[in-house]
């Protein structure tokens, strides 16, 4: 059987549409490395529909492919990557707002 | 140009009153994500990668001053500083926040523009020769015709659930620079034997997963049979069309699937009972809307002026060689103003480069501005003895670059930078493209070449009549780029053919530079085009350019 690949709850934020985590202690984060990595997939779905439960305050949330990091897990795959920071074109978006 | 009438304004002020109820209600939580998505959309907001996306709609890619210091005051006010013309004349907003949208749209209905069927599958925006009334082969301005369509497809009741999105493009020149064979439906302004006008009407080309060269339907409809005709295909699309595939729900599948003669005849049997319908009141209305499109004055004054600084100055020159176009009157020219600038993004704008285009528009330009679909920025009517300021104002903000037409005059999409549905970058390509061969000083040599990137299948960046056409793809979490090549998307339009294998991220610039080299060594000289030593020698030299060390082995 193949085995499960931990994951992270990933959204948009309503108002700003900013890329949002969902951590451990139910909160939203914006960094990924604040996200809880779930290793265990039933307990990704509970938590994912935790998350789609919050209508007001995330969108669009899905389970991300992620791995753990030495500060909290880290995006495996290149889109996840890009959502962690923002355009390559400028330096706008998370990069800008989280240094 | 044309102004919105009581009836456009009061539709459109209804809409963002409307909108911004509905934005409260989901900041409120009274309408969940699932019941606001569909309305958000058809006002032309989605939600990207990072942020939303607000995109608006300039009709046939016309606009005045005013409304582009609009544009450059929402962008300051509520985005980041800067606006993105894409390839279908529409501008997209990156950064706005939810709880702005409804100011922004109300910006825009005090200038009448608005972002409405710039999303969902209704007709979208009406695309139209950015060279529209200026150019000196056309036969008629193509805009009131795509005014009257505009009217005539906003809010039309029977056409808001289509089966998909209807894209539809007209052109009056004899070049087709609208890409009108790559549209659910093309129009193109001909005269017949007896010297009368009308359309060729073009049916069911696209690009996009299963790219298609529409097929011709009608070699002459007569103008004043624009409308019933055009419903009549639409109609025949909303019963034939496939809402159960969306893979298969365009236009170019149901004709490919019902067969070019009997849609034909479907049309014509439809168009046959909507005809009478119409009463006239459709010609009415175009006579009003010609009356809107007068031309301007044009001045009448020497040129001797531009003539000598062409002589005189070899940066000006360089520019007027790429950027200027042939205007119907011997003493204008055609500005484009290249959003390409080596190393920036294509298409982008910000909002001090918007206001500087605009006060030119009004200084020197009768107050028009266009938007090309290969993402720059048109003045269509510049007196030539006032080109040596226009450029100058053109370097000082950044505008100057004379490169259009040549390998930097990149079209690319979004991508991954900012687009949800993308599975590869496309901006960052085409800034590296661009750096490359400008460090390489052989732009110039190179000549007429159109590159054009898409960051997925969807094709918003043509790639597929691009001359050297970039798909960005999803390689097993890798991005990977394959080529095609021979692509055209004038009026003998070709979809290209693929070269290969696909290129790693880092491989694709090296890849691309191959393929000049090698069409540098084989052309038969510097009036040899890309394209036309494209047909003559076919892929192969290319393929061995750019797959070295495969020898014999037919990678096909």
């Amino acid at each position: 059987m193949a085995r499960f690949t931990p994951k992270v709850v990933t959204a948009n934020a309503l108002i700003e549409g900013d890329v949002i985590y969902l951590t451990a202690d139910d909160r939203w984060t914006r960094l990924h490395h604040e996200a809880e990595l779930i290793e265990d997939e039933a307990h990704a779905q509970l938590r994912l529909l935790h998350a789609m439960a919050q209508k007001s305050v995330a969108v669009g949330a899905y389970l991300a492919d992620a791995k753990a990091g030495p500060n909290g897990p880290e995006p495996t795959h290149f889109r996840e990557v890009f959502r962690t920071r923002g355009p390559s074109n400028y330096f706008l978006g998370k990069q800008a707002e989280l240094v | 140009m044309y102004s919105y009438s009581e009836f456009d304004e009061a539709f459109v002020r209804t809409r963002v009153a409307q909108f911004t109820h509905q934005v409260e209600r989901r900041i409120d939580g009274s309408l969940t994500e699932e019941e606001f998505r569909p309305l958000r959309l058809m006002n032309g907001l989605y939600l990207q990668l990072h942020a939303y996306m607000l995109r608006v709609a300039i009709p046939y890619g016309t606009l005045n001053p005013r409304q582009m210091r609009q544009l450059a005051h929402i962008a300051q006010t509520w985005d980041k500083g800067y606006g993105h013309f894409t390839t279908r004349q529409n501008i997209q907003f990156n950064w706005p926040k939810l709880s702005d949208v409804p100011k922004m749209l109300s910006a825009l209905a005090d200038v009448g523009m608005h972002a409405i069927q710039t999303s969902g599958n209704c007709v979208r925006n009406v695309t139209a020769d950015h060279f529209a009334a200026a150019a000196a082969d056309e036969i008629e301005d193509p805009r009131p015709y795509a005014e009257l369509l505009r009217q005539w497809s906003t809010d039309h009741p029977e056409f808001q659930f289509l089966p998909r999105k209807f894209k539809i493009a007209i052109t009056g020149a004899a070049q087709d620079r609208a890409v009108t064979a790559a549209h659910d439906i093309g129009l193109r302004i001909v005269k017949n034997d007896a010297g009368e006008t009308g359309f060729q009407v073009l049916v069911g080309g696209g690009l996009g997963r299963t790219p298609m060269v529409a097929m011709t339907v009608r070699d002459f409809l007569p103008v004043e049979d624009l409308l019933p005709y055009v419903e009549a295909v639409l109609s025949v699309y909303n019963t034939l069309g496939r809402r159960d595939n969306k893979y298969k729900a365009r236009i170019k599948i149901t004709l490919h699937e019902t067969g070019k003669e009997e849609i034909t005849r479907m049309i014509e049997a439809r168009f046959a009972e909507l005809r009478p319908l119409f009463g006239g009141n459709d010609q009415a209305l175009l006579a009003d809307i010609r009356a809107a499109f007068a031309p301007p004055a044009f001045r009448n004054a020497p040129v001797e002026a531009y003539d000598a600084f062409y002589k005189a100055d070899p940066v000006f020159r360089a520019w007027a060689d790429t950027n200027l176009a042939k205007h119907r009157n011997d003493q204008y020219a055609i500005v484009t103003i290249s959003l390409k600038a080596h190393g920036q993004t294509p298409g982008d704008a910000t909002a001090d480069q918007m206001r500087v285009m605009a006060d030119l528009a009004e200084r020197y330009g009768h107050n028009e501005l266009r938007v090309s679909h290969e993402q720059n920025v048109i003045l269509p009517h510049v007196h030539k003895s006032d080109l040596p300021a226009v450029h100058a104002a053109l370097m000082q903000a950044g505008l100057g670059t004379a490169n259009v037409g040549l390998i930097s005059d990149i079209i690319a999409c979004p991508g991954m930078d900012y687009c949800a549905l993308a599975t590869a970058r496309a901006i960052p390509v085409a800034q590296e493209i661009a750096t490359r061969f400008d460090a390489l000083k052989l732009e110039h040599d190179v000549g007429p070449l159109k590159i054009k990137i898409s960051g997925c299948i969807n094709a918003c960046g043509h790639h597929h009549v691009g001359h050297i056409g970039i798909l960005g793809l999803d390689r097993a979490g890798v991005e990977n780029y394959q080529i095609t090549l021979g692509g055209d998307g004038t009026e003998d339009a070709v979809i290209g053919e693929r070269a290969g294998p696909g290129f790693a991220y880092d491989e694709i610039v090296p890849a691309i530079e191959r393929i000049v080299l090698a069409y540098l060594d084989l052309r038969e000289g510097p009036e040899e085009t890309f394209l036309q030593a494209y047909r003559r020698v076919g892929l192969p030299p290319f393929k061995a350019a750019l797959y070295p060390g495969e020898g014999n082995r037919d990678a096909a």
